[in-house]
């Protein structure tokens, strides 16, 4: 562990420590049960509760001893550096876990210098013979074959970051009460919702504007990513080809993701420059914003393509497109994709704990 | 120092629980209100910030259970009339508190005595104090913090203005109605000093450095009649190495019933296992006061641990008593000693740290009477104790509407009390868990209400 990060360790253990004895916020989240059914906090504790908090900041609003106090209880900000140096340590290949060091800057670099390239090499392609047929620009078998690679070194690297946190968290087995109960508080944001009223995000008062633009990123997300899929079933199953009508489902479903995918990410982004700076690890921010903006960029492009796919643009913007989408993907295991994956496995985990906890 | 401010309708000295109540419920009757926080902005809401319930009247709590509760521990040293009052009133705080931005939680882990009776705020009292805070900015009421109330100016019986001091400059601010709603004196040194003596020096305050009771004390100084004994505070036992102020909820130690506890001489003083912790922790505040230096160090050893809420600071750890005592540097023979008896006295028994068990000494002065274990398994443990206080008893006297009763007064007042600074009206003695925001809940409410009346006439 770097010496930088054993202070974080050590900070966190010492908040958890006056957490427990105090014990307010309890209502809030996960974090604090979790934290109460501990009564040592370890490097892996700490990791484990790092990924149960969504920086909702409540906590940090309702701590009596917040700085200046000079118990300086500063939950949310501990536990976001934590979460980090969390992502950075289940990281597979362990060398890539630098990409968090400076990763807005890396994704930056990255993606311009893709778009860029996809750009000069689109701008050569002749717009094909038959309109909007983009296997006329790269072929079928091209495009399957690189993003499947693509997509099975990206699966391989979360489920070997995943299960580097299992194990890590001496996880047990897991049941099928667990995952219901973990995929229910995944997938409608529970947390997020703070028994209606909202995060404490981005600043004190109540708001549920971080859930809603939350909700639209991921279910714009989950919808294009159904697009691609329903197009990969119609043509290797059915044999029906690209391009696809505008309400044809493909075309319905990455329309509506789109559009989702735009919203989402530009509220989450109007949310984050107001962001308290307090209860958050300003060092992050890069991680957020380059996240933020690959995906705004991918769908963008995305959409653009839709509408002009019968120009005479749409060699260059298919390439374009392409490259983002290859960056988005690449970097899936190495950005703030990953903040979705450790997060339901730290629920998941949250919900075996409790099972057990009743049981004993 | 010229006049910045306009005349307010109503005036509300202190920026706690009950003075939000009542600048809330003043906005809410359509006046103009003013509130004067002595302390800055992030240490805002006065000890109603480290709390963490408010115990109400319910169809589970009827009012004469809660009454008899309150009957017992004050020793009948309460006006029953007003009594009865606050705690049927405090069974429609909930709803008002919902209304205005209160969230709650089930009852803290390890609270489940207090399921029944009390409410938890969601967060904590600073949760709840934010809450307020951010109702009052929606209903346009201005708010001064840091800003102490050093002077009132009250002729004939009814105040005129305020002296407010700010940024070291004094403003003067009239209102046509004042609260007074700024707590206790129980961070007040000098004044603890005067009653207690140079042993008030070894205290802990618990709670914000801010009450110092200078409202109360003018208030009195102005001709308002005491209420409650000022030579008594509500004092516990802290862990001696909380900070000096603030250390609030976390600083408390629930060991006390687990093992023995001695003083500076390594001796044993009082019975540990008299009755239930929640209901005897109050009274080792005043115990330790007694002792000399006015501290004592509470001993267990492996067996209880996980029996008692997670401390703050690590306990002393010792593999035999001697190391321990010498870690605490307390005489090791005196301690070994003590030990030793105790040991000795225990008679066999089950314990269970849950009920009143029946696991006592016999032949030991002073008796343990319940959870008696021996003390022989290692590593043993000791936690530093002092008193830390909670709260002072000495208000001003009011009447069931908040008017605050003024000597020989006959003139209609326009001069309101609620909260601490008045509790001991009700709460003349003891305490008894959530019923200080009972309190501050009930009669800022009714503060607010009249002086938005008195204001208007
Ligand atoms: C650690 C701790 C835990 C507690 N837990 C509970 C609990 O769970 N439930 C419960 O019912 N009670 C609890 N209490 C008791 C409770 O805090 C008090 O009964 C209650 O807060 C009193 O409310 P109040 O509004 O009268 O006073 P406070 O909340 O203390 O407010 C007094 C205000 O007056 C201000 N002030 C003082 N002097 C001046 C001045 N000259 N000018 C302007 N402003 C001034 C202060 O800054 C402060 O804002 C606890 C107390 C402590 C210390
Ligand atoms: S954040 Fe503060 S109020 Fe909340 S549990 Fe921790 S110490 Fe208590
Ligand atoms: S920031 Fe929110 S989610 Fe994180 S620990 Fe605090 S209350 Fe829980």
């Amino acid at each position: 562990m770097p010496p930088d990060n054993k202070g974080l360790f050590v900070e966190g253990d010492r908040l958890m420590t006056i957490c427990n004895a105090c014990r307010y916020c309890e209502g809030y989240c996960a974090v604090f049960p979790a934290m109460e059914r501990r009564t040592a906090f370890e490097p892996a504790d700490l990791r484990y509760l790092a990924n149960l908090c969504h920086n909702c900041a409540e906590c940090y609003y309702a701590c009596q001893y917040a700085p200046p106090h000079e118990f300086a209880i500063n939950v949310p900000r501990n536990l976001a550096e934590i979460r980090v140096e969390s992502y950075a340590h289940y990281a597979w290949p362990r060398a890539f876990g630098a990409a968090y060091r400076a990763n807005g800057m890396l994704i930056f670099v990255l993606l311009t210098s893709a778009i860029a390239a996809a750009l000069i090499g689109g701008m050569q392609i002749a717009p094909p013979a038959r309109a909007a047929d983009f296997y006329g620009i790269i072929p079928h078998e091209k495009m399957v074959g690189l993003f499947g690679a693509i997509a099975a070194f990206v699966a391989i690297a979360l489920a070997i970051g995943v299960r580097r946190f299992w194990r890590e968290s001496s996880g047990g087995p897991v049941g099928l009460a667990m995952l219901r109960s973990a995929a229910g508080d995944v997938l409608k944001l529970r947390y997020l919702g703070s028994g209606g009223a909202g995060c404490t995000y981005p600043d004190e008062h109540h708001s549920l504007a971080r859930r809603r633009f939350h909700h639209l990123t991921f279910y714009g997300f989950a919808l294009c990513f159904a697009s691609t899929s329903v197009a990969a079933v119609y043509h290797s199953i059915f044999g029906w080809h690209a391009p696809y009508g505008y309400f044809s489902l493909p075309v319905v479903l990455g329309a509506a993701g789109g559009i989702g995918l735009l919203a989402g990410p530009a509220g989450l982004f109007w949310l984050k420059v107001r962001h308290d700076p307090r209860t958050g690890d300003p060092r992050q921010k890069g991680l957020d914003y380059a996240f933020i903006s690959i995906l705004f960029v991918t769908s963008l492009t995305g959409l653009l393509l839709l509408i002009l796919r019968g120009s005479e643009w749409m060699p260059a913007l298919l390439s374009v497109h392409l490259a983002a989408v290859a960056v988005m993907f690449l970097t899936l295991p190495y950005g703030k994709f990953v903040h979705g994956i450790y997060r339901s496995a730290a629920l998941l985990r949250d919900a075996a704990e409790r099972m057990q906890y009743k049981t004993n | 120092m010229a006049d910045q401010f306009p005349e307010f309708d109503v005036l509300i000295a202190g920026g706690g629980n009950a003075a939000l109540c009542a600048a809330l419920n003043a906005a809410d009757s359509g006046c103009s209100v003013i509130v004067v926080e002595s302390a800055p902005e992030w240490c805002r809401g006065g000890n109603s910030r480290h709390t963490r319930n408010l115990r109400h009247m319910s169809a589970a709590y009827p009012e004469d259970e809660f009454f008899a509760d309150l009957h017992r521990v004050t020793g009948g040293r309460t006006h029953e009339h007003l009594a009865r009052m606050t705690i049927r009133a405090s069974a429609n705080c909930l709803p008002w508190m919902l209304s205005h931005g209160v969230r709650f939680q089930k009852s803290l882990a390890g609270t489940l005595h207090l399921d029944r009776t009390n409410a938890f705020f969601l967060g904590g009292g600073k949760a709840l104090m934010n809450s307020y805070y951010q109702a009052a900015a929606r209903r346009k009421i201005r708010v001064l913090y840091d800003a102490e109330v050093v002077d009132l100016e009250i002729e004939t019986g009814r105040f005129r203005s305020a002296r407010v001091r700010m940024d070291g400059r004094d403003l003067e601010i009239r209102a046509k109605a004042l609260v007074a709603a700024a707590g206790g004196f129980e961070s007040n040194l000098e004044w603890l000093e005067e009653i207690w003596g140079p042993p008030a020096r070894n205290f802990l305050i618990r709670g914000t450095p801010y009450n110092k009771g200078r409202v109360l004390k003018l208030l009195l100084e102005r001709g308002a009649v005491p209420e409650g004994d000022p030579a008594q505070c509500h004092a516990v036992a802290i862990d001696a190495r909380a900070p000096k102020f603030d250390g609030g909820i976390v600083s408390r130690l629930d060991s006390v019933p687990l093992g023995i506890v001695v003083n500076r001489h390594g001796e044993r003083f009082y019975d540990e296992g008299e009755d239930l912790w929640p209901k005897r922790y109050a009274i080792w505040g005043r115990l330790l006061a007694e002792q000399p230096e006015q501290i004592g160090f509470s001993i267990i050893d492996s067996k209880a641990l996980g029996c008692f809420m997670p401390s703050v600071f690590p306990a002393v750890r010792g593999d035999s008593i001697g190391e321990l005592a010498a870690k605490l540097e307390l005489p090791v023979d005196a301690v070994c000693s003590t030990v030793d008896r105790f040991n000795a006295a225990v008679a066999p028994g089950e314990f269970n740290h849950g009920v009143l068990d029946g696991c006592r000494t016999h032949g030991l002065p002073p008796e343990k009477t319940h959870w008696a274990r021996r003390i022989d398994q290692p590593p043993f443990l000791g936690y530093p104790l002092r008193p830390g206080i909670t709260f002072t008893y000495l208000g001003v006297k009011t009447g069931p509407g908040a008017a605050v009763a003024m000597q020989g007064g006959d003139v209609p007042s326009n001069i309101f009390a609620a909260g601490e600074i008045m509790a001991g009206n009700i709460l003349g003695k003891g305490y008894l868990a959530g019923f200080g925001m009972t309190i501050g809940t009930v009669f800022g409410r009714i503060a607010g209400r009249e002086a938005a009346r008195a204001a208007r006439q």
